[in-house]
């Protein structure tokens, strides 16, 4: 059986400085210190388990990121489990490990409600009228992109080739529902005439099948293989391909479904029979077809639509739902993904105004349409690349996605907690929870290790090698009943 | 601020079957028209004031 889809999303932000001169990597340290200064006592983040160049087809490129580069940046771990760092020159939040696509959506918010706290001390902090404001997007419409990158818990058992194949289908389709919507197009020779509006910000982006890039040839499959846990047991599937979206539906579908497809992998129970003949040109021509008509061709030589390739992944999830259940994505949200999954493509299918309240790229898309009608504005005008722009302005009184009506799938309370509670169903509760007890004994973080200095002897890490040990259920008491980090370490026997 | 909460809005789909009695879809239509309208006339106020600038000046470094 499937082993349970453990989840996170990293997001980074972008950037702009109005009002004073300041470059970016400087700017998302202020924004970080801010935050982290105002909060809680800065942690230091440990890289001795990074390894970032390993790939996941087995071999090493050392020289490729090399992660020196940024231990002199900005990097916190917060109490609510999650990781806030610079990340070349944009902010970056990393939430912690999640049971479900529903917590993913949670954190994210809370990430968001994050840096938009950010925003109003780092402008405290600058006192000199200056502002610093973020941006949820992917793109600055010039032709540079930055990631908002998920990770998803796999068994090492499963053989890398297969999921490489399989996922594939999915990850070229699901823009349909997870695309943030792009005014123009920033592919080479494609004008605002020819693509006036596309379903993804990174689509353009995209050159090869496979690799382990992120920055420049991106492949569809990211093969980084750097686990942060059991490397014998486990994988984490690192994707690249996401946009970062405002609608917490369209994150909760594109985390969601992207769970049970990888859980049908592993059991082999989704085939390898929707293979795209061309992956790389079939996502950009998916993105670049709003009407959602076009063709692209499978290996075996049919045509099918996004839509139908995704009807039939839907249909194949139902059937697998029936035999092996949703144990590994937690039973109940993965049947409201389900549901929602069918009604989302059922919408887009006949009225997409019916899910302009669930799908980023439908709800923008409205937005500009309706602008552009009003104002009698001809594809490539500035304004509706304002639009789009401010769509992801994550400032409360200018953000346009506010404004559009999106469901609310996580109150206001949840989020807020989530900022600085971690979740209780895997190893982040430890991390957080420590965080918040024991500040001062903790020298530094990492996804699979905490290290304690308590004052005598060498510093002690107390590994953390399960993703799903250290929950609630099974350290809430023993962290209760500890005073002092020492009795804890004493405890554990570290 | 006024609108800084999220209007949750009903759950599209499933429940459409029940409300597709209606002999046409026209008074859907002209109600999304009017809420967009609205939208659009508060837009006209919170969209930056030099879209060409602002749109100019928003440049990142690539990431990841």
């Amino acid at each position: 059986m499937a082993i349970a889809k453990v989840c996170g999303i990293e997001t980074e932000y972008g950037i702009q400085v109005r009002g004073a001169q300041s470059n970016p990597v400087a700017a998302s340290s202020v924004l970080i210190n801010a935050y982290v200064s105002g909060v809680l006592r800065k942690v230091g983040w440990d890289y001795e388990d990074e390894h970032p160049g390993n790939d996941a087809r087995g071999f090493t490129y050392q020289e490729v990121f090399a992660p020196e580069v940024e231990t002199h940046l900005i990097n916190a771990v917060l109490t609510n489990g999650a990781r806030y760092y610079v990340d070349h020159a944009h902010p970056e939040i990393s939430t912690p490990e999640c049971i479900d696509a529903l917590e993913v959506v949670r954190f994210d918010r809370a990430a968001e409600e994050i840096v938009r706290t950010s925003m109003e001390a780092a402008g405290r902090l600058l006192g000199d009228g200056s502002e610093i404001v973020t941006y949820k997007n992917n793109s600055d419409g010039k032709g540079n992109s930055y990631g908002c990158h998920e990770n998803y818990l796999v068994d090492r058992a499963t053989p890398f080739g297969r999921i490489v194949s399989q996922v594939t289908p999915h990850f070229v389709t699901r823009q349909v529902f997870c695309g943030a919507g792009k005014v123009g197009s920033e592919f080479p020779n494609t004008t605002s005439a020819m693509v006036p509006y596309q379903l993804s910000q990174r689509a353009d982006f995209f050159e090869e099948e496979v690799g382990l890039e992120t920055t420049l040839k991106r492949p569809i499959v990211n093969t980084r293989d750097e686990p942060h846990c059991d490397a014998q047991k486990y994988r984490r599937l690192h994707v690249i391909v996401g946009d970062a979206n405002m609608a917490e539906v369209s994150t909760y579908l594109k985390v969601g479904t992207t769970s049970i497809i990888l859980a049908m992998i592993e059991d082999d129970a989704l085939g390898g029979d929707l293979a795209l003949a061309n992956p790389v040109a079939a996502i950009r021509q998916i993105s670049h077809d709003p009407s959602l008509t076009r063709t692209v061709l499978l290996r075996d030589g049919k045509r099918v639509t996004a839509l139908e390739l995704q009807w039939a992944l839907l249909e194949r999830a139902k059937k697998y739902e029936r035999s092996h259940g949703l144990d590994c994505v937690v039973e109940s949200v993965g049947q409201d993904v389900l549901a929602r999954w069918e009604t989302v493509l059922a919408g887009l299918e006949r009225d997409r105004n019916s899910v302009a309240t669930w799908v980023d790229w439908v709800a923008k898309e409205r937005l500009v349409n309706a602008f552009a009608q009003r104002h009698d504005l001809r594809p490539g005008d500035a304004k509706l690349k304002a639009i789009d722009l401010q769509y992801h302005d994550l400032r409360a009184e200018r953000c346009l996605a506010r404004r559009v009506g999106l469901e609310v799938m996580i109150s206001d309370d949840d989020v807020r907690s989530a900022m600085t509670e971690p979740p209780t169903t895997t190893r982040a509760y430890f991390r957080g929870k420590c965080l918040q007890k024991w500040p001062n004994e903790i020298v530094a973080a990492n996804w699979d290790s905490l290290v304690f200095d308590i004052g005598r002897d060498p510093l002690r890490r107390v590994p953390m090698m399960e993703p799903l040990r250290g929950t609630a259920e099974h350290v809430a008491r023993l962290l209760e009943e500890c005073d002092t980090a020492a009795e804890l370490l004493a405890r554990l026997g570290s | 601020m006024a609108e800084r909460t999220q209007k949750q809005k009903p759950v599209p789909a499933r429940t459409e079957e029940t409300v597709d009695e209606a002999p046409s879809s026209a008074p859907q239509g002209d109600k999304l028209k009017a809420e967009l309208d609205d939208l659009l006339d508060e837009i006209d106020g919170v969209l930056e004031t030099n879209a060409e600038d602002f749109v100019k000046s928003y440049v990142q470094k690539g990431g990841e």
